[in-house]
């Protein structure tokens, strides 16, 4: 230890950084105080890569030459992967966050791999246990980074379909297997000291490039409706290599804070897969469009179009309404023109709730954010099972862009793909409108029967061109009541 | 100060556990946010970046190193402009219009 008051200065800010980190997730557990949160955690950020600098005192004898060069490349490369990332985030739509999101996970995954590379080509991690645990980090970096790369590529409509081929499962079992024979091979070479068949950068190269293929190929044959599981998935992966790089280099912050995110991306995807009715595995290892299609038994009843103006006027004169959003509504960008229709309920003394699906848009609780950009209080947001025993009181519930979440389907039909996700109720509401752009099928690709309900009218049209029907056909009904 | 075995293990427990604990009372309403919000923490890699950088005593390490350092602060910055972004729109209502809920 050449100098000890850096060391200690290290310590403390990292000390600092894992505390603020721990306090901000807590802050943000709740809405009221979230803001602070991430500010909390945002400090603690702050402290610990600016006191990273004072590492420059302690640097090894090797380094020494390289030290000018290398803090000259730290700082230009803070400034322009912070300043690019910082601006793409301050500008980035509402309705891309999901894949925002995959692409800052990618980018912390892509440095957690190199952080691998550096030690695994630099020789500084030596000892079998070391050697392990950053060949283990490196290969879940590696298939984060390549495999939210897919992620972000499919949602952001660069590939559009999955791409599947015949024994592909196959493929990736040995594609793994190929790699943990590679690292198995590394930590032979290195314990027992043997030359290596081929140079050992090579083999660090192979391993790198079966591992970022693994992510592809694994990450490919998802569906698009499942990519939110996808990231959270590797939202955990990236925290768990980060934690253990931490381990090799010996930095308790990287190792607490990669294993909190570990832990809490691991239960998000828990409970994102519970409210899909899906388990995990499923999700990555079954394709959910190949589900063989059942034959469905007719729908009995009629659907029911109606005017957007009457079912306005309609929710008018109801007592209470419930909005079931879905993301059809964000697709229309008509949650303004829905906040607005839900302010002149309001004021003429409707008592007006959401409620929103715990997988309504393309990531959970995606709806509920871009519900809060348009302004909507979220003391009028309710989940699913606050509210869905409300609506057999209601008078009517409005679903807008929303499908397969209010399938009844999902309740009685046992052959239905659906069967067992937990739904909201609305057709137990006194009477439903449907807001539609078509008579096309949700994502499930099956027929709702709530549609063909005596109680349910369908509303066809783009969500905003009908949400503005609605407003003017009421707000021309006040007016006529006023003169 | 060396962590080695158990200890690692330890922490890594704790850690997982604290994890599991502060996620699991969050309501979904805020899962989105979390899921940035967590994302944005596990940026914290560019701290280990940066030591990688600094320590770098080839043009290779250097080459890697800096991609660390550009990848992870990207991660750490973009997650936290995401994050703060969302948060702040959360609102809750202004002049009591919950409590103008009528008789049903």
């Amino acid at each position: 230890m050449p100098l000890l008051v850096p060391q200690l200065a290290i310590g403390a800010a990292d000390l600092a950084a894992a505390f603020l980190f721990l306090f901000g997730l807590k802050r943000m557990s709740s809405p009221v105080t979230a803001p602070s949160g991430i500010f909390v955690a945002g400090i603690g950020m702050l402290v610990a890569v600016l006191a990273s600098f004072l590492y420059v005192f302690a640097v090894g004898d090797a380094a020494k030459p390289y030290l000018m060069v290398n803090v000259g490349l730290a700082v230009t490369a803070l400034a322009i992967g912070g300043g690019l990332a910082w601006w793409a985030g301050r500008t980035v739509a509402m309705t891309a966050m999901p894949q925002m999101v995959a692409l800052y996970n990618s980018m912390g995954a892509g440095a957690a791999g190199a952080i691998a590379a550096v030690e695994l080509f630099g020789n500084a991690a030596p000892g079998a246990t070391r050697l392990v645990v950053t060949l283990l980090g490196a290969l879940i970096g590696a298939v984060s980074f390549s495999g939210s790369l897919i992620a972000w590529a499919k949602l952001q409509g660069v590939i559009k379909k999955p791409l599947r081929v015949k024994g592909q499962q196959i493929l990736n079992a040995l594609v793994l297997a190929a790699t943990l024979a590679v690292g198995g091979y590394m930590v032979f070479v290195g314990e027992s000291g043997a030359a290596p068949l081929i140079p050992m950068p090579h083999l660090i190269g192979l391993f790198f490039g079966l591992a970022l293929a693994f992510g592809i190929l694994m990450t490919l044959p998802i569906g698009g409706a499942d990519m939110p599981v996808v990231i959270s998935i590797f939202n955990a992966f990236t925290g768990l290599a980060v934690g253990l790089e931490g381990f090799v280099l010996q930095n308790p912050a990287l190792m607490i804070a990669g294993m909190v995110v570990g832990a809490a991306g691991l239960l998000l995807t828990l409970i994102m897969a519970k409210a899909m009715n899906r388990s995990v595995a499923n999700v990555l290892f079954t394709n959910f469009g190949a589900v063989p299609k059942q034959t469905q038994g007719a729908m009995t009843g009629s659907l029911k179009p109606v005017d957007a103006a009457d079912a306005g006027i309609a929710m008018r004169y109801a007592a209470s309404v419930i909005i079931v959003p879905g993301y059809g509504l964000a697709v229309a960008q008509g949650q303004q023109k829905l906040y607005e229709f839900v302010k002149i309920l309001q004021a003429a003394g409707v008592s007006v709730r959401f409620a929103v699906h715990p997988v309504a848009g393309r990531m959970p609780g995606q709806m509920d954010v871009l519900l809060a950009e348009a302004g909507v209080p979220y003391d009028l947001i309710f989940q699913l099972e606050d509210i869905n025993d409300a609506f057999a009181t209601t008078d009517v519930a409005l679903v807008i862009g929303a499908n397969d979440v209010v399938n009844p389907a999902a309740r009685t039909d046992k052959l239905s793909p659906i069967f067992g996700m937990p739904i909201l109720n609305a057709d137990k509401a006194k009477t439903v409108y449907v807001v539609k752009r078509g008579q096309g099928k949700g994502y499930a690709g099956i027929q709702n029967a709530l549609f063909y309900d005596d109680n349910c009218d369908m509303v066809y049209g783009d969500a905003q061109a009908v949400l503005i029907k609605m407003i003017e056909a009421v707000r021309g009904l006040g007016f006529a009541a006023a003169a | 100060m060396a962590i080695t075995g158990f200890v690692a293990l330890y922490i890594f427990m704790l850690a997982a556990f604290a994890g599991w604990v502060i996620i699991g009372r969050v309501p979904a309403i805020l899962h989105t946010p979390l899921m940035s919000g967590s994302n944005f923490v596990h940026g914290i890699v560019v701290v280990g970046g940066l030591f990688a950088l600094l320590n770098a005593s080839s043009v290779l390490e250097q080459a890697i190193g800096f991609f660390a350092v550009l990848m992870g602060a990207g991660n750490a910055a973009g997650g936290y402009a995401v994050t703060d972004r969302m948060l702040a729109m959360f609102k809750p209502s202004a002049p009591a219009p919950i409590a103008s809920q009528k008789k049903s």
